[in-house]
């Protein structure tokens, strides 16, 4: 196709002539929703974390009357916060690794292997979350005060366990079964043992959807109230405990706004940061889309 | 030297039989094609190959060692997937030296047998690129030197092209060939592609059903087929129902000599028929005429209704519904439980002193 004559700009001319440079719609149904969401998810965020650093802010204006770090000095020279902060980091530490231990391999079990009872052992892990939390909770305590771990670290670790287990199950097994087993095929072919291909093959590929549920569940189990207040207090004191009591008993919400701030910085990078380092879709694939 | 000898190979899922009692020995540097419609066993029967399914009865022995019982890191063999099956998380080079880091070689070695086998493909220099920056016909390149570096005694490809387009598949064919060749390496290569099994094989095998139909080198199937499947299945064909009677087969209206009675397939290729002037009996009413450059496919109807394709010379030009004559060179005909009768017009004209159509 080299021999082509070029075209003359004769013949080209017609057709610059008639364009006509059309103007992209606006999208306003897409700016309305924007905008609604906006107001929804990003107003009360804005507003509390102004409210951390008002020190004055009273009904009609619209901008607190003074502003500072007061609030800060006060809460962040507070003893028990900074215990409470270890307190929920270890706690939730402990929980995220012990029931990755747990899940994880029951995750490759129920995405890869073939046994007896498998979809029924499956819907009992998930039909955990279908039971009213609290009431399980309850009940759960009722047995805890037998054991004596009301009020312990480890029991407060247990209950929240369970919490952790719709997403250390769910989404894992869904990265174990979305890594084409064409892809462990051909390690078995060029020369490794199952087990290397674990290691090499199906474990990297999974990894991005496996951490994502790692982070979900340290952000959701760092949160967690109900069994938290329930079997933790009053000698387990987490976070959130420490949150809400600042929030019940005193009359300034600079407290617990300072908190607000001072907890969701860190948990929002950390959000950022594991997107960059997974990619969007790894969330998305965990949960099935 | 790797000689592959398949006896009594069976493989039944539940109550569905893939593979029924199949005897192959693929010979050193043998490049043999597994050909078959989809559902034929074809990919079954490589996977046993490769020990990605074992066998429901008989065995497998390369170069006479039984590895019936062996996974496939075991066996000396390796697999092209037709997904390429390239590992996302590694670069090119590590897709390619994971076999070899297995084998715990020294880095040295490894890094030299990685550049040679990526040189081998056409891919020098692209090592430290991710699959997903390559395209499918690279991927695909990848794919196999990742294979050929582990230097395997037999190569195996599971429609390792399906998945590219036509240019590069034939491209790609033909490189494996070479590469084959210049390597000595045996392989079994599954396509359903009758283009691509006759260019490259040595032999092919025709599936059907989990049978073998034939085993032949890519000529011999074309010009000899055994069963009326291979006939169909292996280039163009005309198939006619038919009967036999009096030493003549009648179907659709044509007559030709053939022996023996009862219900017959009459087999034609369409470039054994040509065009004559048309006369009684021996005619049919053009319904398309399609020109590919290089010849003439003429699309007909018989006096029934029946489809006869034609392909003739690139110079002739028919019109729709004309009636134009023909004559049949050579035929095929099949019975049931009964080897395949082959005759040509100039013998059978020279003994029944008769032209037939």
């Amino acid at each position: 196709m080299t021999d082509l004559a070029p075209l003359s700009p004769f013949d080209a001319s017609p057709a610059a002539v008639g364009r006509i440079v059309r103007r992209e719609p606006v999208d306003w149904t897409g700016i309305a929703f924007l905008t609604g969401l906006a107001v929804v998810v990003l107003l009360p965020l804005i507003v509390t974390a102004v409210w951390a650093f008002a020190e004055i802010w009273r009904f009609p204006a619209i901008v607190p009357q003074r502003m500072g770090l007061g609030y800060w000095q006060d809460t962040l020279s507070r003893n028990d916060v900074w215990q409470a902060l270890w307190l929920s980091l270890s706690l939730t530490t402990t929980v995220t690794v012990i029931s990755a231990a747990i899940c994880f391999p029951a995750a490759y079990a129920f995405a890869r292997l073939d046994f007896p009872g498998r979809n029924l052992l499956f819907l009992a892990f998930l039909s955990v979350q279908a039971f009213p939390k609290f009431g399980l909770i309850v009940a759960t305590a009722t047995i805890f005060l037998t054991l004596h771990l009301v009020g312990t670290f480890w029991g407060v670790v247990l209950i929240q366990l369970v919490g952790t287990l719709l997403y250390m199950i769910w989404i894992p097994v869904s990265a174990f079964q979305g890594v084409d087993r064409r892809l462990e095929e051909a390690a078995r072919d060029v020369g490794a043992g199952p087990m290397r291909v674990f290691w090499f093959i199906t474990l990297p590929q999974a990894l991005p959807t496996l951490f994502a549920a790692l982070l979900i569940t340290f952000v959701s189990t760092f949160y967690e109230t109900d069994a938290a207040w329930l079997i933790g207090l009053p000698n387990v004191r987490t976070m959130p405990m420490v949150m809400i009591s600042f929030i019940n008993n005193a009359l300034e919400v600079q407290y617990g706004a300072v908190l607000f701030v001072f907890l969701w910085v860190p948990s929002f990078v950390l959000m950022l940061a594991a997107r960059r380092v997974m990619g969007a879709d790894a969330f998305a694939k965990g949960l099935g889309g | 030297m790797a000689q592959v000898r398949l006896s009594g190979i069976a493989k039944t899922f539940g109550k569905v039989t893939a593979l029924d009692a199949m005897d192959l020995v693929i010979d050193d540097g043998e490049l043999v094609c597994l050909l078959g419609p989809s559902g034929s066993g074809k990919s079954t029967l490589l996977r046993i190959i490769g020990g990605f399914e074992m066998p429901s009865e008989g065995t497998i022995a390369i170069d006479g060692v039984d590895v019936t019982d062996l996974p496939p890191e075991q066996r000396p063999t390796a697999m092209v997937f037709q997904s390429h099956a390239l590992w996302s998380h590694m670069t090119v080079f590590g897709n390619v030296a994971f076999g070899l880091k297995l084998r715990h070689l020294p880095k040295a070695e490894i890094r030299d047998r990685v550049e040679r086998v990526l040189d081998l493909v056409g891919l020098s220099g692209y090592g430290a690129r991710l699959p997903s920056q390559l395209s499918g016909g690279q991927q695909q390149r990848v794919a196999l030197a990742r294979s050929l570096v582990i230097e395997p005694k037999i190569l195996l490809l599971d429609e390792p092209f399906a998945s590219l387009d036509q240019h590069l598949r034939e491209r790609l064919r033909d490189e494996v060939r070479d590469i084959q060749q210049r390597l000595g390496i045996t392989a079994v290569f599954v396509t359903h592609g009758q283009d691509e099994a006759l260019a490259i094989s040595d032999r092919i095998v025709v599936l059907a059903d989990g049978r073998m139909q034939q085993v032949g080198r890519p000529g011999e199937i074309y010009a000899e087929p055994k069963t009326a499947f291979v006939a169909g299945f292996i280039g163009a064909m005309n198939m006619l129902d038919g009967t036999l009677a009096d030493g003549e087969i009648l179907a659709s209206g044509l007559r030709l000599p053939a022996e023996g009675s009862g219900l017959a397939r009459l087999a034609i290729r369409p470039e054994d028929i040509s065009l004559t002037e048309p006369e009684e009996g021996r005619t049919m009413t053009v319904r398309r005429m399609i020109d590919f450059g290089a010849h003439v496919v003429i699309d007909g109807k018989l006096a029934d209704g029946t489809h006869l394709r034609i392909q003739t010379d690139k110079a002739i030009r028919v019109s729709q519904g004309e009636q134009i004559g023909i004559c049949v060179e050579s035929w095929t005909v099949f019975t049931d439980g009964d080897e395949p009768r082959r005759y040509r017009s100039d013998t059978v004209r020279s003994f029944r002193g008769a032209r037939y159509a």
